[in-house]
């Protein structure tokens, strides 16, 4: 399985890298939408995306919209990952595409938990 | 925090008296664990002098350590299959053998804090093939604790990351400050009560469906036989046990015929009758 991980802080991005390779996905990282629109459209396909929602030059909301646009990229799973924790912007997020939202901060077992629930990790794949 | 052979023995002995729960000496590190908050909270200086008052305080002080060893984190639709296999194949089973039935009776045992029961009531709320159905979810467990938690229906934003679909966090919760209220519709689907499953039940109505996932784990063999009769006793003939991903029947209890579906097992009831069956029908 391949994952991208769209987030401005190179922290997040380290943390991210590290729980997702765990669960033996490849990782791919990016620092802003534009960054990984442009990886996309390079040809690298990932089965997940993990998107921040406050990114400097593309937000992740518009990222999300943009792949949703384009029929090519409708394989890939859009997770939002992000610190915004209000009902209305969870709704925001699904209605623009999203398939599913973690807010942070998460534990590991939550990143589990989500990627077992779109069918992406098995349960117990980390132990 | 550091636990003497003697504090591990008391705690050992008390936790199995009180609910039936086997803790060898592998364990160690889970009652220094649960009880390092506990020790803090009361502004002592270790788990030696935590045990003593324990000891000098009689039951009520004994029994916040038994809740602090019999309360497991949990998330919402955990295993995932479990649920998959209830709305896809035991529901339609129901349907099937019993064309007339307009009802489901779910059992959710040791239900911690909750999530299992509320998954439960909200996937079963939007299952369409029940519409018109009448659903009652109880959930029951040993830690007046977590059932004061449940019945709050209230989660912290950590909780409701731990495997809640997004689509139905907006469809059944609220933000209520820093933490999620579920919606009183869903818990009003849900009832809570204290039981102790290693103790003869109280009396029970029939059930359809009974969730017993990763619990009998923490019992020795004959608590798990005792258990296993216990639930036979309170489900209707045919009905189903969802037991969790490591657990089974084999070998414990025969009286269960094994389905297999998917990645999960799902245990039926023979339809014998039960001598000491407490079960109402």
């Amino acid at each position: 399985m391949r994952a991208m991980v769209i987030d401005d802080s190179r922290a997040m991005r380290l943390i991210l890298r590290r729980i997702l390779s765990q669960l033996d996905f490849e990782v791919t990282e990016a620092g802003d939408g534009a960054q990984a629109l442009e990886s996309l459209n390079g040809g690298y396909v990932p089965d997940i995306a993990l998107v921040d929602w406050n990114m400097p030059v593309m937000d992740g909301l518009t990222f999300i919209t943009e792949v949703r646009k384009r029929p090519e990229l409708r394989g890939i799973t859009l997770m939002m990952v992000t610190t915004e924790s209000e009902h209305d912007q969870v709704v925001r997020a699904l209605a623009a595409g999203a398939h599913e939202y973690l807010m942070k901060p998460f534990t590991p077992d939550a990143i589990e938990d989500k990627l077992v629930l779109l069918g992406l990790a098995r349960t117990g794949a980390s132990a | 925090m550091s636990l003497s052979a003697s504090d591990f023995d008391f705690v050992r002995q008390l936790v199995y008296r009180e609910s039936a729960i086997v803790l060898d000496r592998s364990k160690e590190y889970l009652v220094e664990a649960r009880l390092a908050p506990l020790v803090r909270q009361a502004g002592l200086a270790g788990i030696g002098e935590y045990v003593s008052a324990a000891q000098r305080g009689g039951r009520p002080a004994q029994m916040k350590i038994v809740e602090a060893l019999t309360t497991n984190e949990t998330s919402w639709y955990r295993d995932s299959e479990p649920f998959q296999a209830l709305t896809k194949t035991v529901v339609p089973l129901i349907r099937a053998e019993h064309p007339e039935q307009r009802s489901l009776r779910i059992w959710s045992a040791a239900c911690s804090s909750g999530q299992e029961p509320y998954s439960l009531a909200m996937l079963l709320s939007e299952e369409a093939g029940l519409r018109g159905w009448q659903t009652e979810i109880h959930a029951t467990d040993i830690s007046e604790e977590m059932l004061t938690k449940s019945r709050s229906g209230r989660y912290t934003q950590l909780e409701v990351n731990r495997g809640l679909p997004a689509p139905m966090l907006v469809r059944h919760f609220t933000r209520a400050g820093a933490e999620w209220q579920l919606s009183e519709a869903v818990r009003r689907l849900v009832t809570f009560r204290h039981l102790n499953l290693a103790t003869a039940f109280p009396p029970m109505p029939a059930f359809d469906v009974v969730f017993l996932r990763n619990v009998l784990i923490y019992f020795d063999m004959q608590t798990r036989r005792d258990i296993l009769k216990r639930v036979r006793g309170v489900l209707k003939p045919g009905g189903c046990l969802f037991l969790g991903s490591a657990e089974t029947t084999i070998g414990v209890d025969d009286g269960w015929e094994r389905l297999v579906v998917g990645r999960t097992s799902v245990h039926r009831a023979r339809a014998v009758a039960l001598a000491g069956s407490n079960g109402t029908r």
